[in-house]
């Protein structure tokens, strides 16, 4: 089987507007959550987020085609442009047949719907904006990002919740391994930051309304974030061919189902994830020395997911760093495991382990190495990224530097 | 009002009314956390009130969940405009 190498990587989120204010600010230990600003704002429950600042979409889309551009659509478009230029690309390096898309999202054009809803039903309009269904569709920004490039290939959006970019980034490490594509942008989008995006959220009650904890004794829920993350997946041989840039290899993929609660995590399903992806690498747990948990920082999650990692690695999980990177990101849903696979690109490239920053208590549940509140400087062979979904639905990325 | 969170309370654990006791908790009648969110949930749509609550830390918001009566009881404290014990 083919060796799969990432080449480019680009993002937009709370804590920068690209890839390299993103690594600093992870290595700096800094939080990109605030008060939320927009529209009927006052009145939320839950006041703060990591809202993506300072980006001016006339900058990046001319007028015409913005019409068409929900914000989840907008942040995927120009971190797949980041990607493509970190890449070395100005156009596709091969084939537009041979390459795809997969980008994962949970709400899609959640922003669009918001806005249209609250045009019919709140200000009694009898009319919404004609783009309003290609703008909310899920798989719009899948359709963009191939129409900005001319990808041919395969190309489809995944939406399992908060596990979207880590199945869309797994699926196209399977299909550009198999031989099924010879490279594939792959990544995750979402916002969900308005209104009525997050009133769904605060019904569920399990939002913090002062700050993302992540397996601190004192945490209490999770904090939302928005932004995009987008990779350039290429064969080893081809990137090696082209002089191309070498981030990370990505080494294995594993998938699993709970079928068990819709809401509530399994230390089994999450176990299953971890374990398949280091069989898929063939990788021992003693190898890895980083991994980018799921760490919501729900009472739930940051529980269950260190009884798994201690199932998995057992004496090894004693010497592994682990962190979780949405205390400073927030929580993008769809897009999450896309930024948060930046923190495992800046273990391996740069040797920076970013912190779980905002830790202020251990709890013996979560008793690892969190890596609290700054960043550490450490080599590291191998790393994980998890992402375990509402819906008990796993993903986990195995990578390492090439050799 | 106990009657009326009684039969909130029943209709979300899917019992009789007059099976629930003001002594009985919640575990007792199987309600887990969505269902502990419905119930919550429908207590502040039929009341108009607000109830603090994050399922993260359930006993950090000054909402007694200890039993159905003590849950009357907080609800008899909101509807009457009396703060809980802290702001979730």
């Amino acid at each position: 089987m083919r060796r799969v190498v990432i080449t480019g990587a680009g993002t937009i989120n709370a804590l920068a507007l690209d890839v390299a204010g993103t690594y600093a600010a992870m290595r700096d230990g800094r939080s990109g959550i605030g008060p939320l600003e927009f529209p009927d704002a006052d009145r939320l429950l839950i006041g703060i987020g990591g809202q993506v600042r300072g980006f001016d979409p006339a900058a990046h889309f001319e007028g015409s085609k913005r019409a068409l551009y929900d914000p989840f659509t907008q942040f995927a478009l120009v971190a797949a442009r980041e990607a493509m230029a970190s890449a070395g690309l100005e156009a596709l390096p091969g084939a537009a047949e041979r390459w795809g898309c997969i980008m994962g999202t949970a709400g899609g054009g959640n922003a669009t719907v918001n806005e249209a809803f609250r045009a019919v039903f709140a200000e009694g309009r009898n009319r919404v904006h004609p783009f309003t269904v290609p703008r909310l569709m899920p798989n719009a920004a899948c359709s963009h990002i191939a129409m900005d490039w001319g990808i041919f290939g395969p190309s489809f959006t995944v939406s399992t919740a908060c596990a979207s970019s880590n199945h869309a980034i797994g699926l196209a490490f399977q299909m550009v391994r198999s031989g099924m594509v010879d490279g594939m942008l792959a990544g995750g989008s979402e916002s969900m930051l308005n209104f009525g995006g997050l009133k769904a959220w605060e019904g569920l009650r399990v939002m913090s309304p002062d700050g993302c904890r992540p397996f601190s004794r004192t945490r209490n829920g999770m904090v939302q974030g928005e932004g995009a993350g987008v990779f350039v997946l290429e064969t080893l041989e081809a990137a090696q061919a082209r002089g191309a840039p070498i981030l990370a290899e990505i080494r294995g993929f594993a998938m699993s189902s709970d079928a068990g609660d819709i809401v509530m995590p399994s230390v089994d399903g999450a176990a299953r994830a971890i374990r398949g992806a280091l069989d898929d690498a063939g990788l021992a747990p003693d190898q890895i020395g980083y991994i980018n948990a799921h760490g919501t920082g729900t009472a739930a999650n940051d529980r269950i997911e260190s009884l798994a990692i201690r199932q998995v690695l057992g004496s090894a999980a004693d010497r592994v760093m682990v962190s979780a990177t949405k205390a400073m990101h927030g929580h993008l849903i769809g897009g999450t495991g896309a930024v948060e696979l930046l923190a495992c690109l800046l273990a391996l490239n740069e040797s920076i382990i970013a912190p779980t920053i905002n830790f202020d208590e251990p709890d013996p549940d979560c008793d690892l190495d969190i890596v609290p509140n700054v960043a550490r400087r450490a080599e590291v062979e191998a790393v994980l990224s998890n992402a375990f979904a509402f819906g008990g639905l796993n993903a986990v990325l195995a990578l390492s530097s090439v050799k | 009002m106990q009657d009326r969170i009684l039969d909130i309370i029943a209709r979300e654990a899917l019992r009789d009314p007059s099976e629930l006791t003001p002594e009985m908790t919640l575990e007792e009648l199987g309600l887990d956390s969505l269902g502990l969110v419905e119930v919550i949930f429908a207590i502040e749509e039929s009341f108009g009130i607000s109830v603090p609550f994050n399922a993260n830390a359930p006993d950090a918001s000054g909402f007694d969940l200890s039993s159905i009566g003590a849950v009357a009881r907080a609800v008899e404290r909101l509807v009457m405009g009396q703060p809980t014990a802290q702001v979730a």
